[in-house]
């Protein structure tokens, strides 16, 4: 990882335009667009089955939008499937967390290196010299997330056994040691206390700030998303309403009849 | 008091993720391995050698496969004895068309081939998980075993379709065929059986076996950090197949010396299924403790009513084994789904605060 780089806001990274995607008759999403640049946390939010997570699913090749375009990097996708996403620097977690409960703490993060780590099969059968090497400089990146989401003490213990807030933790931790250009959290902060929240606002900003990683994510509490993102977009029966830096949404009319003047006051 | 890691400070990672980070674990395994090569051989006769020991580690090498392919990288199949005779027919017939070949390249090369037929039937597990998977291996299993009943190239058209192992040796003694001792079998078979753990641990503790288990507990999130799931499961189905094939050229080859295609069928495949979930599925050791196990009940349920002085009829054991194994497994899968090495596992944590519960 990185050192600490002011943070700056540069160029277009991932571009969304005129997408929409149905699943048979529903319209999960209908035409829309907008970008996210390099360095900034950009947040999704709008009301349940806007549409927020099927964006995600779009932008990290789980789902193929049936219209549109996505630029990453300023190439165009075809169709992709999520390892090509991957590979390319997107990371992400899950609403309902996604962790591989059989396997420790410090193994989940470890998969997160997967695609970094490339010692071939004969080098694994005898895990000795470069294959040894390998894994022990992998181990070394994985001790420094684990350094910085401070989850030290849980390193050996099988996430099936920790309590969710650490869950979601640790799947931030695996989607981190992927040292990723963009990454996606669809609802980082769901279920949490209020303590589990602002450690979790920290981290997202910490992350944001000393890797200068950019950040998609989804979030419901409306007080954190406009106070750590940059720029909101919202969605609407899988349209968008409005898009802009958080003060504007907030004070946009159709948002307020959309959202927020009407389910959380 | 006996059995705790306090004061053993790792300073490297290296040593961290060493396969047996606890001095305790080390020495026990030092122990083993001394008995198992030395002391066995020394002490036990030929008859416990050749009808526990050597199957014993048979089916060890069996349940390793299984259990990387179901234990580890969460496909279920039903064609591990379809595999298993694969790995019998193909060592016969290296084994006899070049009789010069060394016969542990010839079971290397038997793994070989039988990885490529596992690769073949792994190539539905992209489609379709579960139940519908151990169908789909169970074509395996009754079409190898078909194949090699109806076709005679398989037998060197031995009128019998019986295929006897040709006598062998390795640094000048005889591991296969009449002239083979015991001891030579079960210490050519012991190591084989070390080194191909050795590996499967290599495997599962790195990389690849971190994918496998990924795919296992979640393979959407799986492919979302990119592993690919084809490749994943089609190297999980080659490696398990490997030693699935090679423990079926050992089992033709050191422990029966003579083998039908009958003898790998699907009861075969249950069996080593059994050991995997009562051992321990996702577990080395697990998959020894349910070899094992498998292989000493018969005797113990045998041995046990005779030595009380009420010996049960032949029928009456092979039913008892069979509740008993029904029960087992049930039991298992309710109780502690991780078997017998969980438990060991449990134990040993439990040793570790032994005589101060808190």
């Amino acid at each position: 990882m990185q050192h600490a780089a002011p943070r700056t806001i540069g160029e277009t990274l991932l571009k969304v335009e005129d997408v929409s995607l149905g699943f048979g008759g529903v319209k999960a999403l209908s035409g829309v667009s907008f970008d996210v640049r390099r360095g900034e946390i950009r947040a999704i939010i709008g009301p349940n089955g806007a549409g927020k997570s099927s964006m995600l699913n779009c932008i990290n090749g789980f789902y193929q939008p049936s219209d549109g375009r996505i630029t990453y990097k300023g190439k165009a996708r075809g169709a992709m499937r999520p390892y090509e996403a991957a590979r390319d620097g997107i990371a992400r977690t899950f609403q309902n967390i996604a962790l591989f409960r059989g396997m420790s703490t410090l193994d989940n993060i470890m998969t997160g290196r997967m695609l970094k780590m490339n010692r071939g099969f004969l080098w694994q059968c005898l895990h000795w010299g470069p294959a040894q090497k390998e894994e022990i400089e992998h181990r070394e990146a994985v001790e420094r997330v684990i350094d910085f989401l401070e989850i030290q003490a849980i390193r050996k213990v099988p996430v099936g056994r920790l309590p969710y807030g650490l869950q979601k933790r640790v799947e931030l931790g695996r989607a981190l040691a992927a040292e990723p250009e963009l990454l996606l959290l669809d609802e980082p902060m769901a279920g949490m206390n209020l303590e589990e929240k602002e450690d979790m606002c920290r981290f997202i900003l910490d992350v944001n700030e000393q890797f200068g990683t950019t950040i998609a994510l989804i979030e419901h509490d409306m007080g954190v998303v406009m106070d750590i993102s940059d720029r909101v977009v919202v969605l609407e029966y899988g349209r968008k309403i409005a898009d802009g830096v958080p003060d504007e949404v907030k004070a946009d009319p159709k948002v307020i009849d959309a959202y927020l003047g009407t389910g959380h006051g | 008091m006996i059995y705790r890691e306090a004061g053993q400070y790792k300073t490297s990672y290296a040593a961290d993720q060493a396969i047996f980070p606890i001095l305790q674990d080390r020495i026990g395994l030092a122990i083993l391995l001394l008995v198992a090569f030395v002391g066995a051989p020394l002490v036990a006769s030929d008859y416990i050698l050749s009808t526990i020991l050597i199957p014993f580690l048979v089916f060890s090498v069996a349940a390793l496969g299984l259990n990387i392919l179901t234990g580890y990288c969460g496909q279920l199949s039903l064609g591990t004895g379809g595999f298993m005779a694969c790995g019998a027919y193909a060592a016969y017939k290296f084994a006899t068309a070049f009789p010069e070949l060394n016969i542990v390249f010839v079971f290397l090369l038997s793994g070989g081939v039988t990885a490529m037929v596992g690769v073949v039937f792994g190539v539905p597990s992209l489609r379709i998980k579960g139940f519908y998977l151990a169908v789909a291996t169970l074509a395996a299993q009754f079409f190898l075993i078909w194949l090699f009943t109806k076709v005679p190239w398989f037998v060197n058209y031995s009128p019998s379709g019986v295929i006897s192992a040709p006598p062998r040796s390795v640094f000048g003694f005889y591991v296969t065929g009449i002239e083979a001792t015991s001891h030579a079998k079960y210490i050519f078979c012991l190591s084989f059986v070390a080194l191909l753990a050795l590996v499967a641990k290599n495997l599962v503790r790195g990389r690849v076996g971190r994918a496998w288990m990924a795919i296992r507990d979640m393979d959407i999130a799986a492919e979302i950090i990119g592993i690919r799931p084809l490749h994943t499961k089609l190297l999980a189905f080659a490696v398990s197949s490997f030693y699935c094939g090679v423990a079926g050229a050992l089992w033709a080859f050191i422990y029966t010396s003579s083998v039908e295609a009958l003898a790998f069928d699907i009861n075969r495949s249950f069996q080593i299924l059994f050991m995997i979930i009562i051992g321990g599925l996702g577990s080395i050791l697990g998959s020894f403790l349910g070899a094992a196990f498998i292989v000493l009940l018969p005797i113990l349920l045998n041995a046990g009513p005779t030595a009380m002085g009420a010996p049960l009829s032949t029928s009456t054991i092979a039913h008892l084994e069979l509740m008993t194994f029904g029960a087992l497994i049930v039991f298992f899968l309710i109780v502690e789904p991780h078997g017998l090495a969980r438990l060991w596992q449990i134990g040993k944590e439990k040793l570790r605060l032994w005589p101060f519960p808190h």
